[in-house]
């Protein structure tokens, strides 16, 4: 930290932070008045309505789709199906894992709720009605619903479509020392094993997922407003797979009602949405409606783990594996680095110092819907936290220790950082402990355990869960990470006009995170504009530069990175000009917020928004000084940032209903310094509500036929403001060492974190019971089932 | 058919199906879109609007139901350029995120607090349990409506856009 970092944050004429520090947000006028603009308030004159036919099968073979009576339907404009599309070469399209996805189907369908149809129409109204006149003969097929049937050797084929497939194996992935490990487990005092389900759930944002595409006749070029976490990325996709030069395609990802990594991959909506335009010459807007949005687009998770602990009676740890099964559904579509299939899970080794992992992953497919990276789940760090911070609580449980001693007896000291982990990652920075006893002390943890013994004596079951979790975000080094082939560096660019005024272009979206704000604060921060003064632009592939987007945290780690360095690189243009201007060597200038001036004489100098004005003045400029005061830069991460916390849940079971209550929840996050405390907070506040869904609540299961049994919310159940409680949060400051403001990033912190603690809290409590794991959600049901005795798996049907 | 609603003051006769729902008739035959669309199921509340002062959700209504009466919006919230107490309750405490739910919990919270101008933290989350959100927690939703509970007053205008 500077001299000048230690110093107050002065204030703008409008009252606003020069910098870091709580502000209103820029963005929040338009919403409140009603006037956003989201995909679905976008109107084209002209405009066209699309739908998507949807197969009611899990799995069945198309022997024939009659369309005739939907294309006789007045104010019906067209009517695509696969076989359409394939003569465009448009019936398949590239997932964002080099699988492929039936855009629409052709020979058959393998998942219900799978895209078969595509009727454009006057109306959103005789759309829908088209639907019901298309006639698809179905032959119904034996449908794969359960994983860990998926490899049986008698199990359908889902994936025939691939040539020389046999089975529904799509891949096999280990990380870690194999031998080491099972070495320390052969040596091991005590182990313990637990079968551990992250069940299907579904990050279900407010907005669904939706496009307008318009396929200009006359120029060529394709304007697509859709809802996109990377608008970047979908327009180099579009550009490989419709053969249009990317100057030709701009996507415009407007106001984003949630993402939440939904967003983050191509639907076939979108693509026929385009199509869909540029068969009727039309703008066409499709907007999926919320079960279509529960029952095809990206779920998250579906993680069978077993895994396995070893440690000394003492309470050491010294090995830790899992083994996955992972759960891909029909098309393998998940949205993480090309070199990391399984995501970045073989995290798991989590916040502990033992020198032994192992993980291996074997992915399947199934006839289910494709996904499994979503729902801030940080590339499956939310499955690796869940699984170390479950495991540690069976461990404690099996060494009759307290859950928050063997935490504190193994966490990671701060001097063994740079921390490297069996599996391979450099943990940047931490103090573990302290942020431990920050939650330990605001929680009254003592005093909780001993409420706890009290209420146990008379018959009363309230739990206390712990879960310290280390995340990894800011995705990432180009060397190593990429998706389909593009490297995870982003650009930004600068411009300060002539009265000081700036504009700042991102390649990250928002989607409620707060960019507008918080970018202007580090732009202002480094150059002493006010914010005010400030413009973030963003989502606009023709007016921002290249970069892959909003998910994985990654947009202060990365974009937040590239922003403070661009507007290093103004300064440093400005102290070239502003020497010009005074006469002075530009080693003769010192900086302070907002202004450059004379080393021993501070009258001396000149703010930036004189200097903006000189950039575009009569004044000479120095040789090799280019006019203006603009800058851009492109930010490859030299490591991803390490943002870690410790949650501690309080909860109330009823053993006779199995119903839970939240009573507490203390959330202490260290993400490093934070640009704006009141939008970190909305952050972690929303995640901590994600994992009280996660946790007690939200399922998408299936019977055996592979119907969806979470398909609208009715049946998905998320959290309202009564499970809630009024959260608590803390926080302590390490930095990241390499990045330029040390920010961690703190999007996903607390939904990766707090289902562990919600649900060690809930086992904690009806431990009496003899009850060491329960799956997610712990439902009343689900939680009085454990209390008998008599758990059940969660994602099947239960008959 | 014929329909005749009041929204936000103004009288506004439309020639609809008599299927339309009523967040339709809002969204696309009135072109306003402030009021939102999410489930389809009356579960998530993004489409509230009031119908004769009562909070009712849009997307389960038909547009023929409000004939006659009188709807008020989210664009009805501001008089003139004066954001409502709700409004600025919600940007004082950072009770929104993506914004998508926010015209219906402010419609929830204005009506709650035109009916009890000073609930309980109970009462406000009882309030809008019938609406969700995705990015915020609720917590700093609670926090909003009761700033707009405490700070009633629309002269004072401390907020900064």
């Amino acid at each position: 930290m500077t001299a000048l970092e230690d110093a107050p944050v002065p204030l703008s004429a409008a009252g606003n932070p020069i910098g870091f520090g709580r502000m209103h947000r820029k963005e929040d006028v338009r919403f409140l008045r009603g006037e956003g603009n989201y995909v679905d308030d976008v109107q084209l004159p002209g405009m066209l309505y699309g739908a998507i036919l949807r197969s009611p099968y899990a799995h069945a073979k198309i022997n024939g789709i009659d369309t005739s009576a939907a294309e006789a339907l007045p104010g019906v404009k067209a009517v695509i199906t696969g076989a359409v599309l394939e003569t465009l070469g448009l019936a398949w399209m590239p997932t964002l894992s080099y699988d492929t996805q039936a855009v629409l189907a052709t020979d058959k369908v393998r998942f219900q709720g799978q895209e078969v149809a595509f009727v454009v129409a006057e109306s959103k109204y005789i759309a829908r009605d088209a639907l019901e006149l298309i006639d698809v003969d179905y032959e119904p097929l034996p449908a794969v619903a359960d994983a860990k049937k998926a490899l049986d050797a008698d199990a359908p084929i889902i994936r025939d479509d691939k040539e020389g497939k046999t089975n529904n194996h799509i891949y096999d992935w280990e990380a870690g020392n194999k031998d080491e490990t099972e070495a320390a487990f052969a040596n091991a005092e005590v182990v313990v094993t637990e079968d551990i389900l992250y069940p299907r759930v579904h990050p279900a944002p407010m907005e669904t997922c939706g496009s307008v595409a318009h396929m200009d006749p006359t120029t060529g070029k394709l304007k697509l407003w859709t809802t996109t976490q990377a608008p970047h990325a979908h327009r180099t996709v579009y550009a490989l797979v419709a053969g249009l030069p990317e100057h030709n395609i701009q996507v415009i990802s407007p106001d984003i009602g949630g993402g939440f990594g939904n967003k983050v991959p191509i639907y076939p909506g979108y693509v026929c949405s385009i199509v869909g335009s540029i068969v009727t010459g039309k703008p066409v807007k499709w907007m999926e409606d919320r079960s279509e949005n529960l029952m095809s687009t990206g779920f998250a998770r579906d993680y069978h783990m077993k895994v396995s602990i070893a440690s000394t009676r003492e309470g050491k740890i010294q090995a830790v594996k899992v083994d996955v099964l992972a759960d891909h559904g029909a098309f393998n579509g998940v949205a993480q680095p090309t070199k990391y299939p399984a995501g970045f899970f073989h995290i798991f080794t989590g916040s502990y110092d033992y020198p032994a992992a192992y993980c291996n992953v074997t992915a399947v497919y199934t006839n289910k819907a494709p996904g499994g990276v979503a729902y801030a789940c940080s590339f499956r760090i939310t499955e690796a936290v869940y699984a170390i911070e479950r495991i540690v609580d069976c461990l404690a449980a099996e060494l009759k220790m307290d859950s928050a001693e063997l935490r504190l007896k193994n966490l990671l000291r701060p001097e063994q950082f740079p921390y490297t982990t069996p599996t391979g990652w450099e943990y940047d920075s931490g103090d573990y402990e302290k942020t431990m006893r920050v939650a330990m002390d605001m929680a009254g943890y003592d005093e909780l355990r001993k409420e706890q013994a009290e209420k146990r004596a008379r018959g009363e079951y309230m739990g206390i869960g712990i879960s310290f979790f280390t995340e990894g975000v800011g995705a990432g080094p180009r060397k190593h990470m990429d998706i389909l082939g593009l490297g995870m560096a982003d650009g930004c660019d600068l411009r300060v006009h002539p009265t000081g005024k700036a504009q700042v272009r991102l390649s990250v979206q928002s989607q409620g995170q707060g960019h507008e704000t918080t970018f202007a604060q580090i732009v202002a921060h480094e150059l002493g504009i006010p914010p005010e003064d400030i413009e973030v632009i963003h989502g606009d592939t023709d007016n921002t530069p290249f970069g892959l987007g909003t998910y994985g945290s990654r947009s202060t780690p990365v974009s937040g990175a590239a922003a403070s360095l661009v507007a290093r690189k103004v300064r440093d243009k400005a102290r070239l000009i502003a020497a010009a201007a005074l006469e002075c060597a530009p080693d003769d200038l010192e900086w302070e917020l907002g202004r450059w001036y004379v080393k021993g004489d501070p009258e001396r100098g000149r703010t930036i928004q004189e200097i903006a004005m000189d950039a575009h003045g009569p004044l000479e400029l120095p040789e090799g000084v280019e006019g203006h005061l603009d800058a851009q830069v492109v930010y490859n991460p030299p490591n991803l940032t390490y943002p870690y916390g410790c949650y501690i849940c309080v909860v109330d079971v009823d053993p006779g209903t199995g119903q839970v209550k939240v009573r507490r929840f203390i959330a202490v996050d260290d993400c490093g310094p934070r640009i704006n405390p009141m939008i970190v907070e909305g952050q972690v506040h929303g995640g901590l509500a994600d994992g009280i869904g996660m946790a007690l609540m939200e399922l998408i299961a299936f019977d055996d036929d592979g119907n969806n049994l979470g398909g609208s919310f009715m049946d998905y159940l998320l959290p309202t403001a009564m499970e809630c409680p009024d959260w608590e949060l803390g926080e302590t400051v390490t930095p990241s060492p390499h990045h330029p403001i040390g920010a961690k990033g703190v999007g996903e912190s607390a939904t990766v974190g707090s289902p562990a603690a919600i649900v060690n809290a809930v086992i904690d409590a009806i431990s009496p019971f003899g009850v060491r794991h329960a799956d997610m959600p712990l439902t009343p049901a689900n939680v009085w089932r454990a209390i008998q005795g008599n758990p059940v798996r969660t994602d099947m049907a239960v008959e | 058919m014929q329909v005749t609603i009041t929204v936000n003051g103004v009288e506004q006769t439309r020639d609809i199906e008599p299927r339309m729902l009523l967040v339709h008739f809002i969204r696309d035959e009135l072109q306003m879109r402030g009021t939102h669309w999410g489930c389809d199921t009356s579960n998530c509340g993004a489409c509230t609007l009031w119908i004769d002062d009562e909070p009712v959700k849009s997307c389960t209504q038909l547009a023929v139901m409000a004939d006659g009466k009188s709807i008020t919006t989210v664009e009805a919230l501001a008089k003139g350029g004066e954001l409502d107490p709700i409004q600025k309750g919600f940007m004082e405490c950072h009770g929104l995120q993506c914004g998508y739910c926010t015209p219906g919990m402010m419609m929830v919270g204005r009506a709650l607090l035109d009916e009890n101008p000073h609930p309980t933290e109970a009462e406000i989350r009882e309030g809008i349990s019938g609406n969700i959100c995705r990015c915020t927690g609720y917590k700093n939703i609670v926090a909003s409506i009761q700033w707009a509970a405490d700070n009633p007053a629309t002269t004072d205008a401390e907020v900064t856009a």
